[in-house]
């Protein structure tokens, strides 16, 4: 079996579930060739051969150098005369539109956002959490190349062996593009939400702080907010301590403490990390949604009633003002930071 | 310019959604628009605004998806659709895409068509960009921001990374996601005016094209498997609780 694997990459540096998704078609026993497109991404093609690729296609062109849809998926449409029997793509903004794109090109199908792919006889059964995870659906497709979008840190990440190679193919880029790129705007910094091992994340608590006093001249909403800040402060410090991203419900969102970006839940982010620690966070079906699959969930809240607690593997009933920053110390000792 | 919007109707997000004999259930929670379509409709209705034109909202449902139409209307949108066909009990992404290229298509000279971001319900986000591909319209999707100058749609597509700017040419589908700005609430002329609405309903037939065949299909639907989670609730004075929390989750290994 033949598996092309889409080793996805923001200029030049690979998403982390492009290795696991190749770890994932390896453990299939498949064949597996890597899908290297981009400009300047010699190094990214000799590491997917070292995350385990038999093969890699590369498109190295200055045509490639900002990711445009039309133009990745008509290159990868392109890049052979014969399809595998699947392609697998990290579940990013480029992965799974790339995806729906092929879809379209090859007259296939799209298995979205897989948790577990399976083999059965000659053809995948994936489970993909639905409904923001309320349901597990296992689906297959009828048609080849099965289309398959994995789910970042679901699948384990291969161990990387130096120095291995493997066969390189270049292919040649289908530049035609109906959008043009200007350009970024600085992105946010920080460790990604989606990426992260851990994840500190802030709700409406973070504010609630009587104590504090703001500084004069401020309205009542400027107040909350600057009161906010100091509770995501906090929560900031313990995330640095523990080299974890930092995250938020939707209240914090809306109330302006922190931007949309930071939103864990059903209209944000779902994330998957193996350490979540809420802070001040109700636990609202709808944040559940985000991040209840989380490996070990831990709850800070001064309500002993608050939902977070029925997901939660460890709980403080208490105010975040005060465990935090004994917390983030408890850390520092411990990890001698 | 002529504008489309597509919403699509599923249970409330606060549904308790669950698996019952083999299908999926979600109690006596409300059927809405998919929340991710408001945004959809906002920016479909600011960009009419601020260029003129007109947006028809167009839903692929049941007849009871036509009250996803009546919120798109009384949000302000000029006309609905409903396509509506026996032949469409079971329906992929795939399907759904070519379905409405092509009602788009028989709309005719649609400038824009904007979508949501994913349904609530089967978490997919693939429809837009698969009707860009088969429209061969330019696909702007994740926009936050969108804007229309000089003939050129220029957007700001969330990603992983940060905001990409990217500009082109109509035609173009859009996807709008949450940050682009709040949705409006529909106004009580605007619910008056809903309400007393005529929805036209479109075949497969009247559209042209046979039912398409579901390539991606579901076996099975499972509840997830219950978490075993007992809650340690871990009590003392802050440093006393910060010390225990810390040692228990150093023991987890999660770090
Ligand atoms: C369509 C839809 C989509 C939604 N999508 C999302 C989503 O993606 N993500 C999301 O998060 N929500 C989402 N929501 C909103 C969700 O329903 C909740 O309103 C939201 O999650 C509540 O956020 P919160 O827990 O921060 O606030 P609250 O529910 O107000 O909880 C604040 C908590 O902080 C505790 N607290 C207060 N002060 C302190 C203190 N000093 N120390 C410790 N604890 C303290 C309180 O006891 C309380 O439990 C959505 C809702 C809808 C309708
Ligand atoms: N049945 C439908 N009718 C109209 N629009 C739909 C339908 N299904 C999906 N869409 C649109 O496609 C977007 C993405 O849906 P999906 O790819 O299914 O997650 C939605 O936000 C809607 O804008």
């Amino acid at each position: 079996m033949n598996i092309w694997v889409y080793i996805d990459h923001f200029k030049g540096v690979a998403l982390p579930t492009s290795w696991e998704a190749i770890g994932a078609a390896k453990s299939l026993g498949a064949t597996v060739t890597g899908l290297v497109l981009g400009s300047g991404v010699e190094a990214l093609a000799q590491q997917a051969f070292e995350h385990g690729a038999d093969v890699v296609f590369m498109s190295d062109d200055p045509a490639l150098a900002d990711f445009r849809p039309e133009v990745f998926s008509s290159t990868i449409a392109a890049a052979d005369s014969s399809y595998p029997e699947a392609i697998f793509l990290p579940t990013s903004t480029r992965g799974r539109e790339i995806a729906a794109m092929l879809a379209i090109d090859l007259n296939s199908g799209v298995l979205v956002d897989v948790t577990s792919v399976e083999l059965a006889g000659d053809h995948l059964v994936v489970t993909r959490p639905i409904y923001s995870g309320k349901i597990f659906s296992k689906e297959v497709c009828s048609s080849r190349p099965q289309i398959v979008t994995l789910r970042g840190r679901a699948f384990p990440k291969p161990a990387p062996t130096t120095g291995k190679t493997g066969e390189l193919k270049k292919i040649s880029a289908k530049a035609e593009a109906l959008t043009t790129v200007e350009g970024y705007t600085a992105s946010e910094g920080g460790v990604s939400l989606t990426d992260a091992g851990v994840i500190v994340s802030g709700g409406r608590g973070v504010s609630n702080n009587p104590s504090l006093q703001p500084p004069a001249g401020l309205d009542e909403k400027a107040a909350e907010i600057w009161r906010a800040q100091q509770g995501f402060k906090l929560v900031g410090d313990l995330a640095s301590v523990l080299g974890a991203a930092m995250g938020a419900s939707r209240a914090a969102v809306d109330a302006g403490y922190i931007p949309y970006s930071h939103q864990v839940g059903q209209t944000g982010k779902v994330v998957s990390p193996d350490l979540y620690i809420a802070c001040g966070i109700s636990g609202a079906i709808q944040h559940l949604a985000g991040m209840r699959t989380s490996k070990v969930i831990v709850g800070i809240n001064k309500d002993a009633e608050a939902p977070i607690f029925k997901v939660a593997r460890y709980g403080v009933v208490g105010d975040l003002y005060a465990i935090l920053p004994a917390l983030t110390e408890a850390f520092k000792k411990k990890l001698g930071k | 310019m002529k504008i489309v919007a597509c919403v699509k109707q599923v249970p409330d997000t606060a549904a308790k959604v669950a698996v019952e004999n083999g299908k999926v259930t979600w109690g006596d929670a409300p059927l809405v628009i998919n929340p991710w379509d408001e945004y959809a409709v906002e920016a479909a209705l600011r960009m009419k605004e601020a260029q003129g034109g007109t947006v028809t909202a167009i839903t692929i449902g049941s007849e009871t998806a036509a009250d996803a139409l009546k919120h798109a209307l009384a949000m302000g949108c000029d006309d609905a659709i409903l396509i509506n066909d026996p032949a469409l009990s079971n329906v992929d992404t795939q399907a759904v895409a070519r379905i409405l290229a092509a009602a788009v298509k028989k709309i005719d000279a649609v400038d824009l068509v904007f979508f949501g971001r994913e349904g609530v319900d089967g978490n997919s986000g693939l429809v837009a960009s698969q009707a860009a591909r088969l429209l061969g319209f330019a696909s702007l999707t994740f926009a936050s921001v969108v804007k229309f100058e000089g003939g050129t749609l220029r957007v700001e597509r969330a990603t992983e990374e940060g905001r990409q700017i990217v500009t082109s040419k109509p035609p173009a589908v859009l996807s709008i996601v949450k940050d682009y700005g709040d949705p409006r609430y529909p106004s009580f002329m605007g619910i008056r005016k809903a309400s007393k609405a005529t929805i036209p309903t479109w075949t497969l037939a009247e559209l042209g094209i046979a039912a398409p065949v579901p390539i991606v299909s579901t076996v099975e639907i499972l509840n997830p498997p219950a978490r075993e989670v007992n809650c340690d609730i871990i009590s003392g004075t802050p440093a006393e609780i910060a010390d225990k929390l810390a040692e228990k989750i150093l023991a987890e290994k999660v770090l």
